[in-house]
């Protein structure tokens, strides 16, 4: 009984401590593994969608609260006008979650492009999804109001051959960045004129 | 008899270096030596595990229970790999993308639990300080070893660190370089014989 106790007790207190000093590393690593995404991964797929943009959207970045979590926008400007928004979403993808980072244009509540930023999807076949722009080109141009989906589901993305659950998880991805859109988006306007100045 | 620490420390650069001669951790050692750069960061970030782990779990080894000592390894070595890999991922990105899934793999590779079992359970704090610190400067050398042979002779050229690297092909302007050999069966040829070669070396 008393070695009983004891296994339990050793175990819960390093579980604990272990818990504790992690929480302590990952808070202390948080701003700086940030500011390293935005180099490596976000930066590029940014690039992609904002490219032409007359102030750097990695520099311009606003943060809104939406509910619980704080999100990053960035801001990119065209032909002298602030009017272009690029932000990230994640979907459920097979080997975990997809990042898409979309950009949308205020003026016209359309898409000016997508990317995908983060995976883990088999490479050859989900990886796809990142190094071959054709899933992620079909959603420029695309209206905020219409559906995300792809066409096995009755929407207009045609997926990836082998790579349906990634295809999906991106769409996913984007429908749920478009709803956040448009629930954000007076939001959206106020904050980014600020920028613009 | 008791051993010193110099004698702890070197038996991990030659007698027991961990993927040649004790043939264990093989699967960071076929999967991330493609270039040089790769195998001695992963040597470095299973070192810093290997260290930090045998350090606490010698530290510790009189409080922990021997039923449960297995689980109580895990999770200081899955403490460690952790803090390593938010480190890497803060300060060398570049590099913790291209080892991916082989730094959380860190907590099951043997040679960590086969350390913190066979050696720092039984052993004082300094002894095993000085054993993990061999095994890993062992592992980083014979994966860093690894890696140059394949880069060379893959890719022509060899980046030891940053810019400084060497280049083959400028040497010896016939060379053509082999992919095979920075591909999965060139790592299972180059580990045989590298094995066959420091067989042939002995004692």
């Amino acid at each position: 009984m008393n070695e009983m106790v004891k296994m339990v007790v050793v175990l819960t207190v390093l579980s604990s401590v272990a818990g504790g000093v992690l929480a302590a590393v990952n808070k202390g690593t948080a701003s700086q593994i940030e500011a390293q995404q935005l180099t490596f991964v976000k930066g590029p797929a940014i690039e992609a969608i904002l490219a032409g943009s007359s102030i750097n959207p990695i520099q311009n970045r606003v943060k809104i609260s939406d509910g619980d979590v704080e999100r990053s926008f960035f801001v990119g400007k065209f032909d002298g006008k602030t009017n272009t928004i690029a932000f990230e979403e994640f979907g459920k993808g097979f080997g975990g979650d997809i990042g898409v980072m979309i950009g949308v244009n205020l003026d016209s509540d359309q898409l000016v492009g997508a990317a995908v930023t983060v995976h883990t999807e088999t490479p050859g076949l989900g990886a796809k999804a990142k190094d071959d722009p054709s899933l992620v080109s079909q959603f420029k141009g695309l209206s905020v109001k219409e559906p995300a989906k792809v066409t096995k589901d009755g929407g207009k993305i045609t997926s990836i051959s082998g790579a349906t659950i990634t295809s999906r998880a991106v769409c996913d991805a984007v429908a749920k960045a478009m709803a956040s859109y448009q629930k954000m988006k007076p939001q959206l306007q106020q904050e980014i004129q600020k920028v613009g100045k | 008899m008791p051993k010193t620490l110099v004698q702890e420390f070197t038996k991990g650069l030659w007698q027991e270096l961990p993927p040649f001669r004790l043939v264990l951790g093989l699967c960071p050692t076929l999967g991330v030596t493609t270039s040089m750069e790769n195998g001695l960061g992963m040597g470095i970030a299973t070192t810093f595990v290997l260290v930090g782990s045998n350090l606490l779990i010698s530290m510790l080894r009189s409080m922990i229970p021997p039923k449960v000592r297995i689980a109580c390894f895990i999770i200081i070595i899955a403490a460690f790999v952790t803090i390593v890999e938010l480190l890497m991922q803060a300060y060398t990105y570049p590099l913790y993308l291209k080892l991916g899934v082989f730094i959380p793999l860190i907590v099951v590779n043997c040679i960590v639990l086969g350390r913190a079992e066979a050696f720092a359970y039984k052993n004082k704090v300094s002894l095993s300080m000085a054993d993990g610190m061999g095994i890993g400067l062992g592992f980083t050398m014979a994966l860093g070893a690894l890696g140059a042979v394949r880069e060379l002779l893959g890719h022509g050229s060899v980046t030891v660190w940053g810019d400084f690297s060497y280049n083959l092909s400028a040497s010896f302007p016939s060379f053509q370089p082999f992919s095979f050999m920075v591909q999965a069966p060139g790592a299972f040829i180059c580990l045989g014989l590298m094995l066959c070669l420091i067989n042939a070396v002995g004692d």
